[in-house]
């Protein structure tokens, strides 16, 4: 999501305020906040937004293995596994935008992580397709609106192909079921 | 294929003729997909990535990795003391020889011991990247730092990067359209890394990389697309939108940043996140490829009806070059071997079954492969002249009769 104030910048910092039960929300990144007043030296006697999330600090460095955000923006690398929970926030909008809108993980995962999750399912029971086009749907929905919401245009017609695409995948086309061979060598 | 054993690995035979997988030109619709690859990203949970391990972390991870690697049959047993490794490494690989891999056993390369030539060569059978050749994954590594490679047999088709820019990169290809299918090798070597190697995995992030931009199933599916009738007909660009708009990359076939020598494009997903294996195959492989591989048979026949004389010309023009020319670089010797090929397909020269050597000689006249099989390092005049004489000796015979 970009900076509602300067519209360059990704936002970090999320500021919700009730004023006489209404409920109003700014976007902003760590420059405009400061600029802003949001964050950092609020001017005494000005009215302290109730926030969420940005009451905790930035997180500079990497508690497990000492890398800066700065220094990621360097390397364009992490320092180790950690980095994605140490820097969860900042990554959020960089992830969203590389991956087509997505934010959680849908696919594969380690027989370890699943035998400890002790859900006694089966692979396919987790991540079956139709479970994961659902998911995937509601999470574009949501995006969708967000996008109209911010009028980001360009971006919400993305984000309406990829529903349209993803929900014209009739139950016929499972994609667990491979094509036959000879079918694909028949298409031109 | 069913039939080739389970998934091609635990074999141990090795190809004689010293072939690569990935230029057999056999598979479905290999007429214009020359070969899939899948790449899976994963690290060991508990070590730094590579921007931030220590010599002795790098160290510790290759020698996890490598008896891991070793216990499942991907490489071969790691020697009891450090320093054999670089003999063993040669012996298995006959690296310094004959070309590439004949030994009968899965091999291990210690690539911070390699002589640059011998990386490279690796690297020309993209059986590692340029920057794992180099060891300059990222600027603040060199070259003489824990890094290796382990290659299966037959074909090569799958090898483990170990220390690329993940701690693993397992990968596996098969000739013509066969997604499906290395995506079903590259997760059984996976699931049998896992098995005594603990990967960093989130639920909400997936499978850890060291850069974002994999993270999630760390699945790269690509292909290697051979499209000479698009570039003459001036389409490619058609190509190269379509797939920008399904949010993937086509580039030049040696990867990132590389020019399409030889009329050479690899297809690959960018999306890692929200999107599972099967869905990114499916998107692929039924969405995407059918209709590139429509236009490009479309576009071949479109200049063997309309330009017959001008395609004619050119074909006959590259096997002028190949079999004749005294001095050839290696862009105009790729150019003009996609040319032959094109020819070779539409009928117009030499019998099909010249089409082997031709793809053959794509990897021949890769300067690493070329020194390799003189037994010397040379220059880039020389390397041309070599170049030229290869080729007319190998082409002369197949195509002139």
């Amino acid at each position: 999501m970009l900076c509602h104030h300067c519209n360059e910048r990704d936002a970090t910092i999320h500021e919700v305020v009730i004023h006489d039960g209404q409920r109003a929300e700014r976007h902003l990144c760590e420059r405009c906040a400061r600029q802003l007043g949001v964050v950092g030296g609020a001017k005494p006697g000005q009215e302290t937004p109730e926030m969420h999330g940005p009451t905790r600090p930035l997180i500079n460095a990497c508690d497990s293995c000492g890398l800066t955000y700065a220094e990621f923006k360097d390397l364009e690398l992490l320092g180790c596994p950690r980095c994605y929970a140490a820097f969860e926030r900042q990554l959020s909008g960089l992830l969203e935008r590389t991956h087509e809108g997505g934010t959680h993980h849908v696919g594969k995962v380690p027989r370890r992580a699943l035998d400890s999750s002790r859900s006694g399912r089966s692979l396919d029971e987790v991540l079956g397709d139709q479970a994961e086009r659902e998911a995937r749907l509601s999470q574009l929905r949501e995006q969708l609106d967000d996008a109209v919401r911010s009028e980001h245009y360009e971006r919400a017609g993305r984000i309406r192909d990829e529903i349209r695409r993803i929900s014209g995948m009739s139950g016929a086309a499972r994609v667990d079921q491979p094509e036959a061979e000879g079918g694909r060598s028949d298409a031109g | 294929m069913p039939g080739e054993s389970e998934s091609g690995f635990g074999e141990r035979a090795f190809d004689p003729n010293k072939r690569v997988e990935w230029l057999l030109g056999d598979g479905p619709d290999a007429d214009v997909v020359l070969s899939s690859r899948v790449r899976l990203a994963r690290n060991l949970a508990g070590f730094p990535f590579i921007t931030r391990a220590k010599r002795t972390d790098m160290q510790q991870v290759l020698d996890l990795c490598r008896d891991r690697l070793a216990h499942i049959g991907l490489c071969e047993d790691p020697p009891a003391e450090p320093g054999a490794r670089r003999l063993e490494a040669e012996a298995a690989l006959g690296l310094g020889r004959s070309l590439g891999l004949d030994a009968g056993t899965p091999a291990w390369v210690d690539l911070h011991r390699s002589t640059e030539l011998e990386a490279k060569l690796l690297a020309e059978r993209h059986l590692i990247s340029a920057q794992h050749a180099s060891g300059q994954v990222c600027k603040r590594r060199t070259t003489d730092e824990p890094r290796g490679v382990a290659v299966a047999q037959p074909g090569e088709r799958v090898s483990v990067m170990v220390n690329e820019e993940d701690h693993l990169r397992i990968q596996a290809v098969r000739s013509g359209l066969r997604l499906e299918e290395a995506l079903q090798i590259a997760n059984e070597a996976d699931d049998r890394l896992e098995g005594g190697l603990d990967l960093a995995f989130s639920p909400r992030f997936g499978y850890l990389t060291a850069c974002p931009t994999n993270v999630g199933t760390g699945v790269r599916l690509s292909v290697m697309l051979h499209l000479p009738g698009l570039r003459m007909t001036g389409e490619i660009d058609k190509v190269r939108r379509a797939a920008a708009d399904m949010g993937l990359a086509l580039r030049g076939s040696a990867g990132e940043g590389s020019e399409a020598l030889g009329d050479l494009y690899q297809l690959s997903n960018q999306t890692t996140l929200g999107k599972s294996e099967q869905m990114l195959l499916r998107e692929l492989s039924e969405e995407v490829l059918p209709p590139v591989v429509r236009y490009e048979r479309h576009a071949r026949s479109v200049l063997l009806e309309q330009r017959r004389i001008r395609l004619e010309d050119a074909v006959h023009r590259a096997v002028g070059t190949l079999c004749n020319a005294r001095l050839v670089s290696l862009d105009e010797s790729m150019n003009a071997l996609s040319l032959v090929r094109l020819g070779i397909a539409a009928g117009l020269i030499g019998p099909r079954e010249s089409e082997s050597s031709v793809l053959q000689l794509l990897l021949l006249v890769q300067p690493a492969h070329l020194q390799h099989t003189l037994g010397a390092a040379l220059g880039q005049e020389a390397r041309k002249a070599a170049r030229a004489t290869l080729l007319r000796e190998r082409l002369g015979s197949v195509l002139l009769g």
